[in-house]
């Protein structure tokens, strides 16, 4: 459902299918103009298509490298490893097989760094993990940051990015839901800051759980966001979907999210709104 | 009673049409039930149903999913599948329920939350987040009671409580077995296999420490059975609610901070 349209829309980095003969390593396709790209051209503009502007995805290295002043992010030191709760055969080696083809250990990395100085408990989600979906592994960070944001008394900042809950974990991961958000109402509590950057794309278990309770929820520009995925809406009420249906500007005209920021003054907007945060005259 | 049916099986009978409802669970297990309407923003969406009731002399507060059984009965509460007004509705009574000291019991019994244009236009995923948020930080006691289907983040918006009950042909997981089927496998016409394999039902949730009591229900409920097990009901809230009725107000929040806190499934490496 959602993860069939997901896959769809994904930028095809790796899966780039073309009959003109194109050297794979240098060259991308943009999904929503089809342009052909230069790489570093894309790289240079913050992953977005120099041509039409559409957001490519962005990995964690990425993301983090624009976001977070340079040598300056600490990892949690959390090892943990997921179980297979509902046994099934084949989940072990897929999770084998994404961490050596990613480099990535989970859908999410999480610790502390500066966004200009300022420090902060940081966790950034990734798609190219099972489509950022959340397990208890997931859960268990996310979780744990917020404990830690809440121990080193800092602000918050997860950047979702999410299919939603992890169906191979079954019902492990439907309960990451209430986890993270029952550790979210201690944060709330401590009076401590929580900015949720929503980037395309965040549904399911995820948009109904820490993504939508932000202090502050901010979106990338086009990203789409939603509880039901736009297949599972149109099966059941049997009718095609409005234009921009699910969109960042359509949660903003509904008011859903405060503010849609791009990618060049995400950094800037994130230390200017925790500047706002930090006490001040009475 | 106890016959080992498979989990497909108890799908079935979680989704019989005939099954008993929310309403008349509470109407049996409560001496007393006042219903209230509306979200006070939008509009009173029927597919849960919001009241007081009164065990003895203790007040609670109820919320509960509510399917009907005929065609008109399931349009009026949209098939029991709630928009955000529903969860909305919930909160409501959820914060009344702590201002005025009254223990909050909800009966889980849904397909899942609404998929709509106006569902996701008035914020579904913003209205589920909330309800759980604004549940685990109740300073009351809160019981939750699956009773016939427990689907999704529409399910578990209701039930983050000190302790859930469920009945023993219920089934509670993370998506019908044939959506999981079809997002998993790409194949939906496997679902029976998927219901087997999800750990949805009360024996398996229990061994997972998702749910804390199964309570005990024949394959066929005759009117007979029906009070029988709505006693069981009463009895095990009775019991859960002398018992929290003891601890602190922080030690009840704390108390269901850490069931699901430690539901992690996880290896440290």
């Amino acid at each position: 459902m959602i993860v069939d349209k997901i896959k769809k829309r994904e930028p095809g980095i790796k899966k780039i299918k073309s009959n003109i003969d194109i050297p794979i390593g240098q060259w991308i396709k943009c999904d929503n103009c089809k342009d052909i790209l230069y790489k570093d051209d894309v790289r240079k503009n913050y992953n977005i298509c120099p041509n039409c502007g559409h957001y490519f995805r962005m990995h964690i290295g990425k993301r983090l490298d624009l976001i977070v002043d340079e040598g300056t992010y600490k990892r949690f030191d959390l090892n943990l490893d997921t179980t297979n709760p509902l046994g099934l055969e084949d989940y072990p080696k897929k999770l084998k097989t994404l961490r050596e083809k990613t480099d990535l250990e989970e859908a999410v990395a999480c610790g502390t760094g500066k966004i200009k100085g300022e420090d902060v408990v940081i966790c950034i989600m990734d798609s190219g993990f099972l489509m950022g979906s959340m397990g208890a592994v997931v859960g268990e960070k996310i979780t744990y940051s917020i404990e830690q944001a809440i121990k080193l008394k800092l602000p918050l900042i997860i950047f979702a990015v999410s299919g939603g809950a992890r169906m191979q974990e079954g019902i492990v991961s439907l309960m990451q839901m209430a986890k993270t958000t029952a550790a979210l109402t201690k944060l709330d509590e401590a009076g401590l800051l929580y900015i949720s950057v929503l980037t395309d794309p965040t549904y399911g278990g995820v948009t109904a759980s820490f993504a939508s309770l932000g202090d502050i929820i901010l979106a990338e520009p086009g990203a789409m966001i939603g509880f039901a995925g736009p297949r599972v809406i149109e099966q059941t009420i049997g009718e095609s979907l409005p234009e921009g249906f699910q969109t960042a500007e359509f949660l903003l005209d509904h008011g859903f999210i405060d503010k849609i920021v791009e990618r060049k003054d995400m950094k800037e907007t994130l230390y200017k709104l925790i500047q706002y945060h930090k006490g001040g005259e009475a | 009673m106890g016959k080992e049916i498979s989990a497909w099986e108890k799908v079935e009978i979680a989704r019989n049409p005939k099954r008993k409802t929310s309403l008349d669970y509470i109407n049996s297990i409560f001496d007393d039930f006042i219903e209230l309407h509306g979200d006070r923003n939008f509009k009173d969406d029927k597919a849960i149903v919001c009241g007081l009731g009164k065990i003895g002399k203790q007040n609670f507060t109820i919320i509960a999913e509510q399917k009907g059984r005929t065609t008109k009965e399931n349009i009026e509460r949209n098939f029991g599948m709630p928009n955000p007004e529903s969860y909305r509705k919930a909160i409501r009574f959820m914060k009344q329920a702590e201002k005025f000291n009254r223990p909050v019991i909800t009966f889980i019994d849904t397909k899942g939350a609404y998929p709509g244009i106006g569902a996701e236009e008035r914020g579904q995923g913003e209205a589920i987040a909330k309800s759980m948020f604004e549940m685990a930080k109740l300073k009351v006691p809160v019981i939750s009671i699956v009773i016939g289907e427990g689907s999704s983040g529409g399910a578990l918006a209701i039930g983050v409580a000190n302790k859930v009950f469920m009945l023993e042909n219920a089934i509670y997981s993370i998506l019908s077995p044939e959506g999981y089927s079809s997002i998993l496998w790409k194949d939906s016409s496997r679902f029976k296999e998927a219901a087997e394999k999800m750990k949805l039902t009360a024996k398996d949730l229990y061994s997972l420490k998702v749910i804390d009591k199964i309570i005990k229900e024949p394959i066929e409920m005759q009117e007979e059975d029906f009070a029988k097990v709505s006693d069981d009901i009463k009895k095990e809230i009775k019991k859960e609610i002398s018992r929290m009725k003891k601890l602190s107000k922080d030690d009840v929040i704390e108390e269901r901070y850490s069931k699901f806190r430690n539901i992690k499934e996880l290896i440290e490496k």
